[in-house]
């Protein structure tokens, strides 16, 4: 709505029309570039999910040189625009497209069915075609270790959360799970505040955490908001995406999307002729995800074991839900010796263990 | 010697279609030099912004499909502006007819019973009535201000379409993702034009305009609509009530946004999600005013709107920024306002007469 | 709840309410004048850009929010020439001002995204802070909050007792009759813009100087907005706009208290609740018609022509 830039701004979201490449001169055209369009769902400048996906598109461009060329629509969320500016792409000759948020998969699989030579890629979603590949990452194993740096550091976890959707509340499950892993006493507290973006809440958000007494923040929201208020309040954080230039002192370490290397990996295989499609759910084995470096205040023995468990996690020795896994009202959710599957994980609903109050419905 | 404006008798044809060609003349020229600035090509650029969205069948679909919920909501909205009732909430009704209708589609999806589109449609212009109908009541009951009462109803809209697919309104098979099912086949809005997402709803348009030209030009309800807006003692007299105008011109534009926000989620977007609309109700205020509180006036507003807005996304695919978009549309917009004045007034070029004093 | 955690809960709502109560007393000087201005997000927005980038340059926050102000002032310039030269419906001037200022503040402020400061800091008074509960109080507040309750007064002062505010409201009231006496009505309503584009120029420094030094565009995320709703919902009083903006601000935070402490409510119905008491309150006063009646401009939102 109005609140994140959307009046017309968003609504700059219109689309893109036109058939042919008529936004591109046709000298252009002749080139045998491959030409790469990126749809984001936010402004790149809210440092957090969508920069780092345009990290991944600077990554491309300095991989690839003239060989392909990129565009970016900025703002996309819901709405009839997705799919006209996902069409637009198609229709002016970019050989592929890639979607970065969950409400650009219906909008995309519809245009992917009208553009069978075009490659689709989509992220965090679940329709896979013929030629629209989805991917995602398992952000819970990053979460895992930024739960242990905070149980080594305190002993509550004060989370400003976005939306109760399973992404996050599995995120939030992670991070309790490894923090009680080194600190079998560790708490967290979450508040759900029903935005991705929006700097002040999130600073009021974390003050408040801080006032019930947490020792660590952690947040899924874009805005470096909540680092800063660790920062000023003398608390630690652990961030989404590398902000440690936000707290020097309170940026205990951040879970990073490493995009880069599969738009490589992908673009790699357009260009090759070997393009198909997939559907790719790696995290910390595939490098699609890392954590930035540990602030020297993290004491050495709790920097080593959360490298050794990262390893253990690279080699799939170690799953962050592996049984048993309790909720917070003692029902078991995975027995001793399995994992939690892929199912649970992608739908998952309960709080674990150690989370605070119940999941708002 | 000083300009002076001088309110004209008849509006000059000349200047109708003069002013906005001044407007634009002034904004190519700005373009021009903003995207030349960043080191864009400024005559590619701006192809992009007026030309490539209307040169292909199916760009024009786009925006005939886009101009629709301006133009149908701006309709509604300018009935009540003539009148002086501020109704600044139609987005926040549009989002409740796309929870209305939505509903509808989702309770009988699967049901396979024909036309529910219409039952959709329908829905979601009598929720959108019965949003727009909550600052009306607050407004005659308790004099509360309408502008603040849509205002903030829009934020509560936004929460509750929020809350409704993060809940209740969830499609079972999706993972927990915040949105519905995809309607089915028979709850979307039939297409008008094949190839193109222009569906049946876009005949609606000129069955408003007319209908709201017919109304506020030859129907004495609507002799005091205007009356209402320019001199309220006369509409008084006229033995209109201050209620009934109010009453009116929320229910119209209620029905008429809720009509829009159906005809989105049940056409181009065919579910429900957490962001159904990109600011439609706000943009309509903006057409309203272009098109000078006309029928005529803003259905061509809607549509220059739409261009602007798809030209916004174009540039951004030749590298230029967003913010430089929206930089360049609130020019354009700011230019286009100001141009007006050469519509309704001459200048005058005297020295200032001094009151006799 | 512990009162150290009420305590918090009052800074927190102080910070949340100011950008809300400097943009809002602008606004309300604004209407007074007649005019409805409903570009304030862009003017914050402005704001927020220019003051971030003075602070961070000079790490001088005085200055910072001087410019800040002046930059709200100089977009609200536009607005005036649009209305009062133009002859602009207000609303769509208003409204065409957020489009523009969210584009220029953007456009400025790609060099500043991403950039880190350390923001204005709580003013430290020797004695005072070690007082209970106020001092807490003062030592966790900056000295904008403060300022922003000052200029709260002035403004009430300078409405009513006056000669200034009394043709600022004879103005309001009927520029017909306004301008009859021999008043400048454009000029009257310029400088009221143009103070009311500072004010929300100030507010825009408030978010990007002290609640969250950064830039981010968009970062006002709406607070525009809820600062026109609280001019009315004050009824054109300035003691009321900071009731207001503090009911706001406190319904907000206690919400965040309630979740943190184990409320789990949706937080979309949550979030629905500062908005929701805010219509419930408006309704409960303005029940009285006549007492609205001579607080609301009777120019308001009407085009003034000079005959």
């Amino acid at each position: 709505m109005m609140n994140r830039r959307t009046l017309l701004s968003s609504s700059t979201a219109a689309l893109g029309l036109g058939l042919t490449a008529t936004v591109i001169p046709a000298n252009l055209r002749a080139q045998e570039k491959l030409k790469i369009g990126f749809v984001y769902s936010s402004l790149i400048g809210d440092a957090g999910w969508t920069f780092m996906h345009d990290e991944g598109r600077l990554m491309l461009e300095a991989e690839f040189g003239d060989a392909i060329e990129t565009a970016y629509v900025e703002s996309i969320d819901g709405g009839a625009d997705a799919e006209r500016v996902v069409r637009q792409f198609a229709s002016q000759g970019f050989g592929l497209i890639f979607g970065t948020s969950f409400n650009h998969m219906n909008p995309m699989a519809r245009v992917a069915e009208q553009f069978p030579d075009v490659k689709f890629e989509h992220a965090t979603g679940y329709t896979q075609l013929p030629n629209m590949a989805i991917y995602h990452v398992r952000d819970y194993e990053a979460r895992y270790l930024l739960g242990m740096v905070a149980g080594s550091m305190g002993n509550s976890l004060g989370v400003v959360a976005s939306y109760p959707i399973p992404e996050v509340v599995r995120g939030i499950n992670a991070m309790t799970a490894g923090a009680r892993s080194v600190n079998p006493n560790f708490t967290t507290k979450v508040v759900w505040i029903s935005t991705w973006f929006d700097p002040g809440l999130e600073r009021t958000t974390a003050d408040a955490l801080i006032d019930q007494g947490v020792d660590v923040l952690a947040h899924f929201t874009d805005s470096p908001a909540v680092v800063q208020a660790a920062e000023d309040r003398g608390k630690y954080v652990v961030a989404l995406g590398a902000m440690d230039q936000y707290g020097p002192k309170s940026h205990l370490t951040a879970m990073v999307y490493n995009w880069g290397p599969y738009y490589v990996e992908r673009t790699r295989a357009v260009l090759d002729g070997t393009w198909a499609s997939s559907n790719t759910w790696e995290g910390i084995s595939r490098d699609m995800l890392t954590i930035s470096p540990l602030n020297a205040a993290v004491p050495a023995d709790a920097g080593a074991a959360v490298t050794a468990k990262q390893e253990e996690m690279r080699t799939g020795a170690f799953h962050p839900f592996a049984g048993p896994v309790l909720t917070n009202t003692g029902e078991e959710k995975v027995a001793a010796g399995a994992v939690a599957d892929d199912g649970m994980l992608l739908s998952m609903d309960f709080y674990v263990e150690g989370v605070e109050g119940a999941l708002p419905s | 010697m000083l300009p002076r404006l001088v309110l004209r008798l008849q509006p000059s044809a000349l200047a109708l279609y003069g002013a906005p060609v001044i407007a634009l003349i002034f904004t190519l020229a700005f373009g021009y030099v903003l995207f030349a600035s960043i080191g864009r090509d400024p005559l590619a650029a701006l192809h992009a912004y007026f030309i490539a969205p209307v040169n292909s069948t199916f760009g024009l679909s786009e925006l005939l499909l886009t101009a629709l919920p301006l133009a149908l909501i701006g309709l509604g909205l300018a009935v009540g502006f003539r009148a002086n009732i501020w109704n600044i909430g139609a987005e926040g009704q549009l989002l409740l007819g796309a929870i209305g209708g939505g509903s509808v589609a989702l309770a009988l999806w699967g049901e396979g019973v024909p036309g529910t589109f219409i039952l959709v449609c329908l829905t979601g212009a009598i929720t959108g009535m019965a949003w727009a109908a909550i600052p009306a009541f607050l407004r005659i009951r308790f004099n509360a201000n309408e502008i603040l009462t849509s205002l903030m109803l829009i934020y509560v809209a936004d929460q509750l379409l929020g809350y409704l697919v993060h809940g209740p309104l969830k499609n079972p098979q999706g993972f927990g993702f915040p949105e519905s099912r995809l309607f089915s086949a028979e709850a979307q809005m039939p297409l008008l034009w094949d190839g193109t997402r222009l569906h049946v709803g876009w005949l609606l348009l000129p069955v408003a305009a007319v209908g709201i030209w017919l109304f506020l030009s030859h129907t004495l309800a609507g002799f005091r609509m205007r009356v209402g807006g320019d001199a309220e003692p006369a509409a008084a007299y006229a033995g209109f009530s201050r209620p009934g105008m109010i009453w009116l011109s929320f229910l119209l534009t209620g029905g008429l946004a809720g009509l829009v926000g159906a005809m989105e989620v049940a056409g181009p977007v065919g579910q429900l999600l957490p962001t159904i609309s990109p600011g439609y109700g706000f943009a309509a205020i903006i057409v309203a005013f272009l098109g000078r509180l006309t029928p005529l006036g803003v259905v061509l507003a809607a549509h220059l709107l739409a261009l602007i807005l798809i030209g916004g996304e174009n540039v951004q695919m030749l590298g230029v920024p967003s913010s430089v978009a929206q930089l360049f549309q609130g020019v354009l917009l700011v230019a286009l306002l100001a141009s007006d004045v050469l519509v309704r007034f001459r200048v005058v070029w005297s020295t200032p007469a001094r009151r006799a004093a | 709840m512990e009162e150290s955690l009420w305590v918090a809960i009052l800074i927190a709502a102080m910070r949340t309410a100011t950008p809300l109560i400097l943009a809002a007393l602008g606004e309300l000087i604004v209407e007074k004048a007649g005019c409805v201005n409903l570009g304030v997000e862009g003017m914050m927005l402005v704001g927020a850009v220019t003051g971030f980038a003075v602070g961070l340059t000079t790490g001088n926050f005085a200055l910072a929010f001087v410019v800040a102000a002046v930059a709200g002032a100089v977009l609200s310039m536009v607005y005036a020439a649009l209305v009062l030269i133009f002859q602009v419906n207000q609303y769509a001037a208003g409204l065409s001002l957020t489009i523009l200022g969210g584009g220029v503040s953007a456009f400025w402020g790609q060099p500043w995204q991403g950039q880190n400061m350390t923001g204005l800091q709580p003013t430290v008074i020797p004695g005072l802070s070690d007082l209970p509960v106020i001092g807490t109080v003062f030592s966790r507040t900056d000295i904008v909050t403060w300022a922003a309750l000052a200029a709260c007064v002035a403004v009430a002062l300078v409405l009513t007792r006056t000669r200034a505010g009394l043709i600022l409201r004879a103005v309001g009231e009927n520029h017909d009759s306004a301008h009859a006496l021999g008043y400048s009505v454009r000029g009257v309503r310029t400088l009221a813009i143009a103070f009311g584009g500072a004010m929300a120029g100030m507010g825009g420094a408030y978010l990007s100087c002290v609640m969250t030094p950064l830039w981010i565009e968009g970062m006002t995320a709406g607070r525009g907005w809820i600062a026109v709703a609280l001019v009315v919902f004050a009824t054109w009083k300035p003691a009321r706009v900071v009731l207001g903006a503090w009911l706001f601000g406190a319904v907000s935070v206690m919400q965040i208290h309630g979740q943190a402490m184990g409320l789990a409510v949706s937080s979309h119905i949550l979030a629905m609740l500062p908005y929701l008491v805010t219509i419930l309150v408006l309704v409960l006063i303005s029940r009285d018609a006549t007492r609205i009646r001579l607080a609301a401009p009777g120019s308001l939102g009407k085009p003034f022509k000079p005959a």
